[in-house]
């Protein structure tokens, strides 16, 4: 009953996103405005049932009905509770479903807490969600429907791919799928924006703070998403320019190139047509990022052709809202004015370079990952492109960009003097020059990138607080506070993936018991491998007694794990962090003569990078948090005046 | 034979092999895609892997891999410069039995039959970009993350000029001229 239920929600939803549309459309008829009362009600209705869905299939899977299809598939009866719980979003319907609550969620919260725009305004917005979510809906309920029965309920279900079997898998997906559909509501309000032609700087700061909320969770989830590969993985690396995870790359690219222009326009009431370009960009990321992994054609351009529905489903929708919304972009573009142009050294400036950069930056990621798709459709010729290509042609502009921002902030609005910037940045610079010196005399020799990446860290880090100096620190705006938190998290975060490629010591060795072996400056003892069982699993676990330097003795206990449901053997990595990095083991075979392999890496510095992402979403709440107690006061006096 | 992953079929054609290779799309990255799909590696994946296979027996360098476990898929070479070669090289090579994962960290047996075969190579002096040209030619470009340039890729070798060229191009208008 209760997976009827959800389905029976989920045609309710469907049906009253239809209303919504067109209640939204006739509404904005001149003579037919009436129809507009019943959009908001709608929407925050259509989110509920959304929610009410969702919260069904988290039912059924908790409870283990092995009657529903997807449930059979993917869970079993075994797992712990809250892999039950959160492998509802662990399979296509599951995380499609997720997409499409919290699509629906974004709506009804526009619905709700929306007051600073034009009414007419609102209900296009509303109504270009609605539409957005339309599509969704269809694709849910004919080509993906996640509350599917079998004819004959399964005996146990075939279980959830172990290495989903983490903590993670609770957090991560919700938070980056929150980021990606909070991108939506940009969407949708730019489409509104342009439908009403009220482009202005209104518009940029009602848009803004939904901006800001989405960069924020894309943030987390990419940095806990890195994380969770690294020790999740079992081989040390935390980013590998994989498409998927470009997939999320790009539309936090885009996010943060619209964060930075929709600061313009909402202060300068500049770079109009720009920024709704942008806001579309950004949604359609989410859309392709959800093509490419939804379609399967990552795996194989052969795989989509053989079996097309879905993926063919949704590159419907991708041209469809996409091609839509740059079509009105195009017709209504020689309505939208540009505004006041600037001083090339201006905050405006800076902002214009920061965005030609974030954009060619996003542009690149784009190209390498969807350029082997194209090729391989067109010519059936298999090319790879990985790390080598995005290093070397992103990184330099990303180095750029990080330069950039130590001096963006420090330059005045509408027009500033050269000279007067460089003094200001008289201090960043010469840390930089500093770091260069002791790089160049102490440092073994390290790439150019990592040595670059070193001493814009340390140069960026001082010039990102330099916006602090000489202020007032408490009474300096919780918005400022948000940028300079976000910016050094940039610099922090470059310092320990710097760290991370110049310093790293790897070891890999054969061990027989009690042998001990070196990397960097600890030496790790192999005491013992011992048999262990956990709920769902069993393992070979070594004892592993590790010392710094001859120092405390520390143990750690890296696992090799084997999983009945689905069959499958994974490395569970131990990692013991230090105040300068982190000492990761992990547990491999044993050979012939007995002996186990072992894979030890030091890797100094290296919690710099997920510290430093932390960093950078502290920052984006901060500025969000600022933004709307400001905005908040502001109209409580204009209500008291 | 052991050292290769002809073993179970499951291994190479079903959800099994992801997961020995650690699968990144769905267990790790930050991702979209959390489930275990459709079976990834299609049938084209298997002749490749025999085709592999059946080189790498061919192959003078690697005439001891017969042996169980290839000497130096799982160990470092004695010198550390030319181990650092060999970790840069394995970086930027393909796994080609899983997705989307350099050979240089993935746990499927062949991704480290080929760790052997490149430790073996440097270690017998040659050139890191000899090996991969060697690689490429036998198995396509796939099997290389680096593209290599020609005329096919110069859409990608241009892209980051092309793109900057034409933000300069949109932007130039929004900045004021001095007289």
């Amino acid at each position: 009953m209760i997976a009827e239920g959800g389905l029976a929600a989920l045609w309710l939803a469907a049906a009253l996103s239809l209303l919504q549309l067109i209640m939204g459309a006739v509404a904005l008829t001149p003579g037919r405005e009436e129809a507009g009362a019943m959009v908001r009600p709608v929407a925050i209705v259509q989110g509920l049932l959304t929610l009410l869905a969702f919260a069904a299939l988290i039912a059924v899977f908790v409870m283990s009905d092995m009657s529903v299809k997807l449930v059979a598939a993917n869970s079993s009866s075994m797992k712990p509770l809250l892999y039950k719980f959160a492998g509802t979003w662990g399979n296509h319907e599951g995380s499609m479903l997720m997409w499409v609550t919290i699509l629906g969620l974004a709506g009804a919260a526009v619905a709700i807490f929306e007051h600073r725009v034009s009414n007419r305004m609102l209900i296009a917005t509303l109504a270009a969600q609605a539409a957005i979510g339309l599509g969704f809906f269809a694709f849910l309920l004919f080509s993906s429907n996640p509350f599917e029965r079998l004819p004959i309920p399964a005996a146990d279900g075939q279980g959830l791919n172990p290495l989903l079997q983490d903590p993670g898998l609770a957090f991560h997906p919700p938070t980056l799928y929150l980021g990606y559909v909070g991108l939506s509501v940009a969407f949708s309000f730019a489409v509104g924006a342009l439908v009403t032609r009220e482009v202005n700087a209104a518009f940029a700061r009602a848009m803004r703070p939904w901006v800001l909320a989405a960069w924020i969770l894309l943030t987390i989830g990419i940095t806990a998403g890195s994380y969770w590969a690294y020790y999740e993985l079992g081989w040390g690396g935390w980013w590998f320019w994989d498409p998927v995870e470009n997939a999320s790359l790009m539309p936090w690219l885009a996010a943060t190139a619209l964060l930075h222009s929709v600061t313009v326009l909402a202060t300068r009431d500049s770079l109009r047509a720009w920024t709704v370009m942008l806001a579309v960009v950004a949604f359609s990321m989410s859309m392709v990022g959800t093509f490419l992994v939804r379609s399967g054609i990552l795996t194989s351009v052969h795989a989509f052709a053989v079996d097309p529905e879905r993926g063919s489903f949704i590159l419907a929708l991708l041209a469809l809202y996409i091609g839509g919304a740059l079509a009105l972009f195009a017709l209504r573009v020689s309505t939208v004015k540009e505004g006041a142009q600037f001083e090339a050294v201006s905050r405006e400036g800076a902002l214009v370079v920061n965005n030609l950069l974030l954009t060619a930056i996003l542009g690149i990621v784009f190209v390498g990952t969807l350029y082997p798709l194209f090729v391989e459709a067109l010519s059936g010729e298999k090319l790879s492109v990985g790390p080598p290509y995005f290093n070397s042609a992103a990184g330099p502009l990303a180095l750029l960009l990080v330069a950039l921002m130590a001096a963006g902030p420090l330059m005045r609005w509408r027009r500033d003097r050269l000279k007067t910037v460089l003094n200001r940045m008289a201090l960043p610079i010469l840390g930089t020059a500093v770091v260069l010196l002791l790089v160049v005399v102490f440092a073994p020799p390290i790439g150019v990138l990592p040595t670059l990446g070193l001493i814009l860290a340390v140069g960026v880090g001082i010039g990102s607080v330099a916006p602090l100096w000489g202020r007032n620190l408490r009474r300096t705006p919780l918005f400022t506070w948000g940028m300079v938190v976000a910016h050094l998290g940039i610099a922090v975060s470059l310092a320990g993936m710097a760290c991370e490629s110049a310093f790293t010591k790897e070891t890999l060795v054969a061990a027989k018991i009690g042998e001990t072996k070196q990397v960097g400056p600890f030496s790790v003892r192999l005491d013992d491998v011992e048999p262990v069982a956990g709920p769902n699993w069993t393992a070979l676990e070594a004892t592993l007694t590790a010392s710094r330097n001859g120092g405390t003795a520390f143990v750690l206990k890296p696992q090799s794990r084997s999983w009945p449901n689905p069959p499958t053997e994974t490395s569970e990595s131990a990692i013991s962090t230090r105040w300068d990095g982190q000492l990761y083991t992990v547990l491999g075979k044993q050979d012939e003569d007995g002996r186990w392999q072992l894979r030890l890496w030091w890797k100094p510095f290296v919690t710099l990078i997920w510290l430093g992402g932390g960093m950078i979403a502290l920052g984006g709440a901060l500025s969000l948090f600022g933004r709307v107690r400001r905005e908040r006061r502001y109209h409580d006096r204009i209500a008291y005046a | 034979m052991k050292g290769f992953v002809l073993k179970p079929s499951r291994n190479l054609l079903g959800e099994g092999d992801r997961t020995k290779c650690g699968d990144r799309a769905a267990g790790g990255g930050n991702t979209l895609r959390f489930a275990p799909g459709p079976s990834t590696i299609p049938k084209q994946g298997l002749a490749r892997i025999l085709a592999f296979a059946l080189a790498l027996v061919a192959t003078p360098a690697l005439a001891d891999s017969n042996l169980p476990a290839a000497k130096w898929a799982n160990e470092q070479l004695p010198d550390p410069r030319q181990e650092a070669e060999a970790r840069t090289l394995m970086l930027t090579l393909r796994c080609i039995v899983c997705q989307g994962q350099s050979i240089a960290d993935s746990d499927a047996e062949l991704a480290g039959d080929m760790r052997a075969m490149v430790r073996t190579r440097i270690a017998a002096g040659e050139k890191p970009e000899a090996i991969r040209q060697w690689l490429i030619e036998r198995y396509g470009q796939w099997v290389s993350y680096k593209p290599l340039v020609e005329p096919m890729t110069w859409p990608l070798w241009l892209a980051p000029l092309v793109l900057l060229g034409l933000g300069a191009f949109l932007a130039r208008g929004r900045f004021r001229r001095h007289r």
